[in-house]
């Protein structure tokens, strides 16, 4: 059977707010309103030795899954698979690294429960594969799902069972090469006949909040894809009122390993406590790499530490470190949250030496500010506030009771809305300010110690900042 | 014993009518913006009454009395 071909790794966004190179390169070179889209960032696929789901030959075809995997080892009921889940210790590799077997059983067990419910509406559970990589920087789940999708999408199978789900959904990015490709891999599947739930493709917008559970859980409850406040979690009643399963995509290639090769195997790599492998996105120069380490590998060698004076882990819901300490630090979060970052969803980049430190932070606070969904009051004018004040700081122009303002807005935030946008842009910007203390002192007196203006970390351009409830559509 | 009670407040409902911190200044403080701070401590038995107070004044019905949540809850 041929369809069509796995889909280019470069861009994500063909949509109208999509540059071409030469357009992105005639953009103003003022370090904080220069943007560097994502879509043009080249990725490349770099395998590693140990690596689980990137392995050196793609498996990106149904047959060549098959050869290497076998169909996927159904339970044949609910529930038991999530005993094994537990033993392995795996975590959500979305960003969150809950721990999976409790999201599992508490679906479960939210579809065991009765509910007076309208006649004909449905209490079984919906799972969700997010691949909706909200995150400007990250290209793993893009990666994997040109690398190995049968993995994923084994995972969603089989991570429905374990709850009892009664519908299928793959969230994406809007990405018509990727969308046609899957549907494509989906078909596939059918023919063989190895998917017992019907999977439907819905797509996120390119808002950096969509990939949020709550946002998700909405839009595919045919609303816009605005993050939700709510008593009850979407494991109890998330996707039309039914509870829901949410799991990253990689998560869910996770799952189809361990169901396959146990707890024990998947124990073999990883720290004792947080086993196993990630995906991480290192951005690298313009390129993004996308390769697979296990939890507890040195951070060096993952990234560049040479010419580097810090290191952002855990994308911009995370933290700056400096070089020097981020040289003895290991991916994974036992060591970055007490550094102030995360292994998040595996974004990595090394700010080299000559980039101005304070302008990269004012570029994305700029750009975090804007994606607020603006619902909640302190992040509506909180985040704009600390924006505007780093962005005068970068200019660089002098002012010494900013840096103040932005940390005090930057504890009013926290803690304070709908879902946890303030709370990483609070952390992001906070350890901004530790890492690069002594550049945000020079700046306050005017001066800037960076000779290049080039922007580094991918922001997409602000024409793309949301205005109306169309723009989570 | 009960899990105690907490103060909440729906962020998305809240317009920032600062009602509640007028209500029941031992727990609630406005930000520079007029948004409610609530204090991260349980409300003290003697101060249940002025808490539901408040909550039902609160023209957004953002503000919320209820126990502190278990643990997939939050």
């Amino acid at each position: 059977m041929t369809g069509p071909a796995a889909p280019p790794l470069t861009g994500r966004i063909t949509g109208p707010d999509s540059m071409t190179p030469r357009q992105a390169a005639a953009q103003p070179r003022d370090p904080v309103t220069a943007t560097l889209h994502p879509a043009t960032l080249p990725v490349r696929v770099m395998p590693a030795a140990g690596g689980r789901l990137l392995l050196p030959v793609p498996a990106a075809a149904l047959r060549d899954h098959l050869a290497r995997f076998g169909p996927p080892p159904f339970r044949g009921a609910p529930g038991r698979l999530t005993g094994e889940i537990g033993e392995a210790g795996l975590t959500g590799r979305g960003g969150a690294a809950f721990p999976v077997h409790r999201k599992l059983a508490a679906v479960a067990r939210a579809g065991r429960r009765p509910r007076a419910i309208a006649a004909g509406a449905s209490r079984a559970p919906v799972v969700v594969a997010n691949a909706a990589e909200g995150e400007p920087g990250s290209r793993k789940d893009l990666a994997l799902l040109a690398h190995a999708p049968h993995l994923v999408l084994d995972g969603l199978q089989l991570a429905g069972e374990a709850v009892g789900a009664t519908t299928a959904i793959l969230y994406l990015a809007r990405e018509p090469a990727t969308g046609e490709w899957l549907r494509a891999q989906l078909a596939e599947r059918a023919f063989a006949g190895l998917d017992p739930l019907q999977v439907s493709l819905a797509s996120a917008p390119a808002r950096f909040l969509a990939s949020q559970e709550s946002a998700l859980a909405s839009r595919l409850s045919a609303g816009p894809a605005l993050p939700r406040y709510a008593a009850r979690g979407i494991y109890e009643r998330g996707v039309d009122e039914r509870p829901t399963l949410v799991l990253n995509a990689e998560t869910l290639a996770h799952v189809a390993l361990i169901a396959r090769f146990g707890p024990s195997w998947f124990r073999t790599a990883g720290t004792a406590a947080e086993p196993g492998t990630m995906l991480c996105t290192v951005l690298h120069g313009r390129t993004a790499v996308v390769t697979e380490a296990a939890l507890g590998t040195p951070l060096r060698d993952l990234v560049n530490m040479r010419e580097a004076q810090a290191v952002l882990a855990g994308g911009y819901h995370g933290g700056w470190i400096p070089a020097r300490a981020a040289a003895g630090l290991r991916l994974s979060n036992a060591s970055l949250r007490p550094a102030g970052a995360s292994a998040g969803a595996g974004v990595l980049a090394a700010l080299p030496e000559d980039r101005c430190g304070v302008a990269e932070t004012a570029r994305v606070t700029r750009y975090l500010a804007a994606e607020s969904a603006g619902q909640c009051g302190p992040c509506l004018n909180g985040l704009p506030r600390i924006a505007g004040a780093l962005a005068t700081l970068a200019a660089p122009r002098a002012a010494d009771h900013v840096l103040a303002d932005v940390i005090r807005w930057a504890g009013l935030v926290e803690g304070r809305g709908a879902c946890h946008h303030p709370d990483g842009t609070a952390r992001f910007v906070r350890s901004a300010l530790r890492a690069f203390a002594a550049e945000f002192r020079l700046h306050q007196h005017g001066r800037c110690s960076a000779p290049s203006r080039e922007p580094f970390l991918p922001v997409p351009p602000p024409a793309a900042a949301p205005a109306t409830e169309q723009d989570w559509i | 014993m009960s899990r105690p009670m907490e103060l909440r407040v729906d962020p998305v409902a809240c317009s920032g009518h600062g009602l509640c911190a007028q209500l029941l200044p031992e727990l609630i403080v406005l930000d520079e913006w007029g948004y409610p701070v609530l204090a991260s401590r349980p409300v003290p038995g003697s101060l249940l009454g002025e808490a539901r107070r408040a909550v039902s004044f609160c023209p957004a019905l953002a503000l919320r009395l209820q126990r502190v949540p278990g643990d997939l809850q939050r």
